[in-house]
């Protein structure tokens, strides 16, 4: 078992892991902070992105003793101070950009290193950083038209309801 | 002007705040004191007898709590089926037990043969490894046609054969469908495979089961579509336990599409457990496990002939499919290529004699039931190339072909069991044509092919029976399950209300658009009305949520008990107001005299129900909780007109979906957004299907796309934003609402005029090859393009 | 995931050190090591972290005009800090993946791997690059020896690859749908003294050069110069997502189309 200590939506989170325990579970289970999913063992779907140093990782796919020391923010981290939803996350409730919610918080974390590397991506620039984020509910549309106007694009001419 | 609440507003889904926030509350984020993991030891063989399971190694590794076999199951009753087909000649079909863990034999690669309960789940996984398994393999059973074939290896030695069911449906049209097919002048006949796929909801599915030994009362967290048939199938059928003793919860569900319909082992198996062990006990799937212990869906062979007359009138249609079983019957398995599938052939096209036959074969695969649309994607597809192929064959614009035959008056009763009650066919294909922009198609072409691709233009049409079903019916056709829905409307006495639904929502966005119809009955604010689904100790029994059912029966179960609720307040309110109950009005959430201006709030009335002091206590009971259950008189038949269109790239047989359009006609609508959202999912899941997912297993039975490494999931750059409309509305005539549900619509409608899309671009490159089978992946393409 | 202990070293010296345990392994990004944990296909006993190691992480360009990453630079950081010195190995590292991915999978962990279906050994192979580990330089024609298979002994750690920059480079690929891995990917590099092309996605023995093309590129570098050759299809990969004559034939596109981005 190793101690690990890190900072996690500004709060210090620590514990003993094992060598294998993933930060996802530590997280999930050490941490209590669920909004972190798992939908997969391949790293592919993307439900566990977490940003570790400011950086997108799929928190499956990391161990929990590589973050020790690190500055992790999680879904839980991401509304406004006083509560309300920030700018991607009210986005995506504006545009019907979640259905179960199961990808949701892995596609919000995703979103919101899209829009600090890129500001104003094109539909083809979102598409493409989507590709390790997989949705079974939305068929993206709406996903995709809730960045760009979380980044401030007019997206009304992008078919809706 | 869009409406700003209540019936047609796109109000903003209240559910999405939890979710947005990581605050949902989703089984496997529950965790009970002193619960024990369970990891389940798999058979990695598809077929065998299973000699010995030899334990001992196992038990007395750290951290293990108990190990369960097969042998501990024997004297408990096996999985249940919940539909029983009748074949063509009126004999039941053939149906294997199904244990919980594998017993004698095992039949797919992933069958749970023991189950190693532990402390942790690594510790638990570490154990399983030291079991030892002793299997003597048999040849396994894949391929169906070689299945039912003489002498093939049985899959359950104690049936006569692999054949579950040779089912037909409109017998007694066969003769005539027979003399069609003699007399026509044209007949286009296609061989077809509807691809096996696996439904992936993003949630793996878990289970935790827990007792209480206090009260003797057992719960089981699962993440199902209808927590209320779990308990029923799960406590009557294998664990003997009663209702009363049984809570199943069904918290925040990450999505379904059909393959949370079903009861599992797991399910089973962690109740069982928890008693047994005297410990919560909890399963959380991994994707890897998913890929062969969900249910999967499609797997079908089919062989489908349309006759024409000289006019290009259809005049009769003949079907023979196969559908993969796997190795048991799935919950409701058996209804889906029969009574889900055969009446639908019809389709939207006035074929006056139909003849429909469906053999239904086990093999060494994981079983296959209900996937989004299940049943009627398969016969919309074959449908739906069948007609593309026909105009190819005759050299008609295969719209026209379409418009030709059409369905224009209703009801329309098919020759396959089923009445149309509304539809206008022509409206959808109308809109189509509009909103795909047919006109401008030969521009897009052209410019495709000046930069070295082709370009294809695909249409088809759809129609769905959903909203499942009338109970004396569906009972009549084999299920041992009614398909009404329930809803108790409980009022506070500060006026806001619960509504406790028998539907259940795993992305649907239920809370939000049931608050919308039961704050427009009433004229009271959405945000005093609180949904609740999920929890068998909460909500009446309910049927839960598939065959997009959800407000065409649970919706309307809702009006029923809101319509009782408005009575007995509107008594209440004649009371307080001293008028006659038939001059008491009920709007924007008062109620007033009619022709006066004497009223009374809403919420005046709710507390004189809670505090009766000045009260018709001698008329009424005090309090206002209403139940309803309603049962529907007919399925609902949404049907729509869809376009795709792709580019192709002839050096690779790259296709990429241009643009695709959907027209659809739902009856009335209740949330514009949500069901736009609806559709949109659909119809990646339509396109996945027909461009990227796939499968497969090898002649071993193994299975060779058992992660998102082989299994092609749609990712955002596959997929194209889509024009969806749903203008056309011709109103459900028999139901409240008018409705007629959304959810599988896109994935009914979409594959065939992708593949229809593809071929048409082949053929424009001269490449007229009839036929390619999805999914239209780029080395098919090309290997088509080579031989044609 | 069997369990392990995890060693994270802050120097090459201290990773060589960690890794004479028993049954060490290294570990750079883990984006392929871990999900193959996870499935419970390598046991080892001790997870050396080369993640920590600061002189093993950064893109230079050396005297001699290479340019040179560290083993455990992530592709996320090639991407963005080789682009101005080899826009074509750059483009290819911000190919990899997905964003995520590329923030912790490293050029030393996919070199050391060397998955059949991988991008940065076409790189390396089609630039004739070098591999540096703690022991030696290994050039890539010697380095990489078939499907998962390398000139690396035991224990032996890459700690820098050196590229030299050609006049013209371009890597295309075409995916493979499911895992985006490259289902075929070919890099086309044009030097002053010649042409190199590697192959990626396509053969059972791995990422290879592909001599024909190189001829004829070497004497013609024009996209029509590659047109009529055929690549024999008996080695290639054959699976749910092509055959054999498929990649054969894609391998002839996608050098093609190399080529034509930059002639």
């Amino acid at each position: 078992m190793a101690q690990v200590k890190m900072t996690v939506n500004g709060k210090t989170a620590s514990g003993e892991v094992e060598g294998r325990t993933l930060l996802a579970q530590f997280l999930r289970d050490d941490q209590g902070l669920t909004g972190t999913h798992v939908g997969c063992d391949t790293s592919q779907c993307g439900a566990c992105v977490v940003h570790v140093n400011g950086e997108a990782v799929k928190s499956c796919t990391m161990l929990a003793v590589e973050a020790n020391g690190a500055t992790v923010d999680t879904i839980e981290g991401q509304a406004n101070a006083d509560g309300s939803l920030n700018v991607i996350q009210q986005a995506f409730q504006d545009h019907h950009g979640l259905q179960c919610g199961f990808c949701t918080p892995g596609m919000v974390m995703s979103a919101s290193a899209l829009l600090k590397e890129n500001p104003k991506p094109t539909e083809a620039e979102v598409r493409h950083y989507l590709d390790g984020n997989i949705c079974r509910c939305t068929g993206y549309h709406n996903i995709v038209k809730a960045i760009m106007a979380a980044s401030g694009q007019d997206v009304s001419a992008i078919a809706a309801e | 002007m869009p409406k700003d609440g209540g019936i047609g507003a796109s109000s903003k889904r209240r559910e999405d705040v939890r979710f947005l926030t990581g605050n949902g509350n989703y089984t496997d984020d529950i965790n009970k004191r002193g619960q024990a993991h369970v990891f389940f030891l798999r058979s990695d063989v598809a077929h065998g007898v299973l000699k010995s399971v030899d334990t001992a190694a196992a038990a007395a590794m750290d951290g293990v709590v108990q190990i369960f076999t097969g042998a501990d199951f024997e004297a408990i009753g096996g999985m249940p089926c919940g539909w029983q087909v009748t074949d063509k000649n009126g004999e039941v079909m053939q149906e294997p037990k199904h244990p919980v863990l594998a017993h004698g034999k095992v039949r797919h690669v992933g069958e749970p043969i023991a189950a190693v309960v532990a402390d942790t789940l690594a510790q638990a996984r570490d154990a399983a490894e030291a079991i030892v398994v002793e299997i003597d393999d048999l040849p396994a059973v894949i391929n169906m046609k070689n299945a039912v074939k003489e002498g093939a290896t049985k899959v359950h030695d104690d049936l006569t054969s692999n054949l579950c069911y040779d089912w037909a449906l409109g017998a007694e049209n066969k003769d005539a469908v027979d003399a069609a097919f003699k007399n026509a002048a044209h007949v286009t006949t296609l061989e077809l495979v509807n691809n096996r796929l696996v439904a992936n909801p993003m949630e793996p599915r878990v289970a935790l089961g827990d007792y209480n030994r206090s009260d003797d009362q057992h719960t089981l967290y699962t993440t199902s579509q209808n927590p209320h048939v779990i308990r029923l199938l799960m406590g009557a059928f294998v664990l003997g336990i009663p209702e009363h003793k049984l809570r199943v919860v069904a918290p925040d569900v990450g999505g379904g599409f059909g393959t949370k319909i079903f009861h599992y082992q797991e399910e089973a198996f962690c109740t069982f457990a928890a008693k047994a062990c005297n410990r919560p006990v909890k399963w959380t799937s991994s994707r890897s496990e998913a890929f062969i212990s969900d249910a999967h869906g499609r797997d079908h062979v089919s062989k489908i002939e349309l006759a024409l007359d000289a006019d290009n009138n259809f005049t009769a249609l003949r079907t023979d499919t196969y559908a993969n079983m796997g190795a048991y019957l799935s919950t409701f398995a058996p209804s889906v290529p029969t009574w889900l599938h055969g009446i639908l052939m019809a389709g939207n096209y006035k074929t006056p004699v139909i003849y429909v036959n469906v053999k239904a074969v086990f093999t060494n695969t994981v079983p296959v039931d209900a996937y989004r649309g299940a049943g009627r994607p398969e016969a919309t597809y074959q449908l739906e190339r069948l007609v593309d192929k026909a105009a190819h064959e005759l050299k008609v614009d295969p719209i026209a072909l379409r418009r030709q035959n059409f369905i224009t008056e209703f009801p329309y009763a098919t020759p396959v069991a089923v009445e149309y009650d509304t539809g206008d066919y022509v409206a959808t294909m109308d809109k189509l044509e509009e909103i795909s922009d047919l006109a401008g198609f030969a521009a897009r072409r052209k410019a495709s092919e000046a930069k070295g691709k082709l370009r294809g233009f695909g249409v088809n049409c759809y129609i769905e029976a959903c909203g499942i079903a009338p109970s004396n019916l569906v009972g009549q056709l084999g299920a041992r399950a009614g398909l009404y829905e329930s809803a108790t409307v409980r009022v506070n006495a500060t006026g806001g209300l619960v509504v406790m639904t028998g539907s259940h929502s795993h992305g649907q966005g239920h809370e939000t658009s049931f608050a919308q119809v039961v704050a427009e009955m009433i004229g009271i604010d959405e945000n005093m009305i609180e949904i609740v689904h999920g929890d068998t100790s909460k909500v009446p029994m309910g049927m839960g949520t598939y065959g997009s059912r959800s407000i065409a029966v649970g919706g309307s179960a809702m009006v029923r008990a809101t319509e009782k609720i408005i009575a007995k307040a509107k008594k209440i309110a004649s009371h307080l107001l001293e008028a006659s109950e038939s001059d008491i009005e009920l709007k924007d959430g008062a109620f007033s005299v009619a022709g006066t201006d004497k009223s009374v709030a809403w919420g005046d009335v709710t507390l004189a129900a809670y505090v009766p002091h000045n009260y018709p206590l001698e008329d009424i009971e005090p309090g206002l909780e209403e139940t309803a259950f309603y049962d529907p008189s007919n399925f609902t038949y949404p049907s729509g007109a869809y376009a795709c269109e792709v580019e192709l790239d002839p050096e690779t047989g790259q296709v990429t979906i241009e643009r695709f359009s959907a027209a659809d006609d739902f009856g009335n609508i209740i949330n514009p957004m949500i069901v736009t959202g609806q559709v949109h999912g659909g119809l990646a899941q339509g396109i996945g299907q027909a461009l990227l997912e796939n499968c497969v297993y090898d002649d071993e039975g193994q299975l060779l796309s058992a992660s998102y490494m082989d299994y092609a999931m749609p990712r955002a750059s596959d997929l194209p934003m889509y024009d969806v409309d749903h203008s056309c509305q011709t109103p459900c005539t028999h139901n409240p609402l008018g409705v007629k549900g959304c959810g599988e619509a896109g994935a009914i409608g979409s594959p065939p005029s992708v593949v229809n899309a593809v071929l048409d671009a082949m053929r424009s490159g001269g490449h007229d090859i009839g036929h390619i089978d999805m999914p239209v992946s780029p080395s098919r393409v090309w290997a088509a393009m080579q031989k044609s | 995931m069997y369990n392990f202990d995890v060693e994270m070293p802050s120097t090459v010296a201290d990773a060589v050190k960690a890794m004479a345990r028993d049954e060490a392994q290294p570990m750079s990004g883990g984006q392929t090591l871990i999900p193959t944990l996870k499935a419970r296909l390598a046991a080892p006993s001790v997870l050396v972290s080369l993640t920590g190691i600061d002189e093993m992480k950064g893109v230079c360009m050396d005297d001699a005009g290479r340019l040179c990453i560290g083993g455990a630079t992530t592709h996320a950081r090639v991407a963005a800090e080789a682009a101005a010195h080899y826009p074509a190995l750059a483009s290819l590292a911000a190919r990899i993946g997905d964003p995520a991915v590329r923030n912790r999978g490293t050029i030393g962990g996919s070199i050391a791997n060397n998955d059949p279906s991988a991008c940065y050994p076409a790189g390396a192979l089609g630039s004739g690059a070098t591999i540096t580990t703690n022991k030696r330089e290994i050039a890539a024609d010697d380095y990489f020896q078939g499907m998962f298979e390398t000139a690396l002994e035991e224990g032996e750690i890459v700690t820098e690859v050196k590229f030299p920059v050609p006049t013209a480079a371009h890597y295309e690929k075409f995916l493979q749908p499911a895992s985006r891995f490259p289902l075929v990917a070919a890099y086309v590099a044009k030097f002053g003294d010649g042409v190199r092309v590697a192959i990626t996605g396509a053969s059972n023995n791995g990422v290879f050069r592909w001599g024909e093309a190189e001829a004829a590129l070497g004497a013609n570098f024009a996209a029509d110069a590659v047109a009529g050759l055929a690549v024999d299809a008996t080695d290639m990969i054959s699976d749910l997502h092509g055959t054999a004559e498929y990649r054969a034939h894609l391998i002839g596109v996608m050098t093609k189309r190399a080529v034509a981005a930059i002639s």
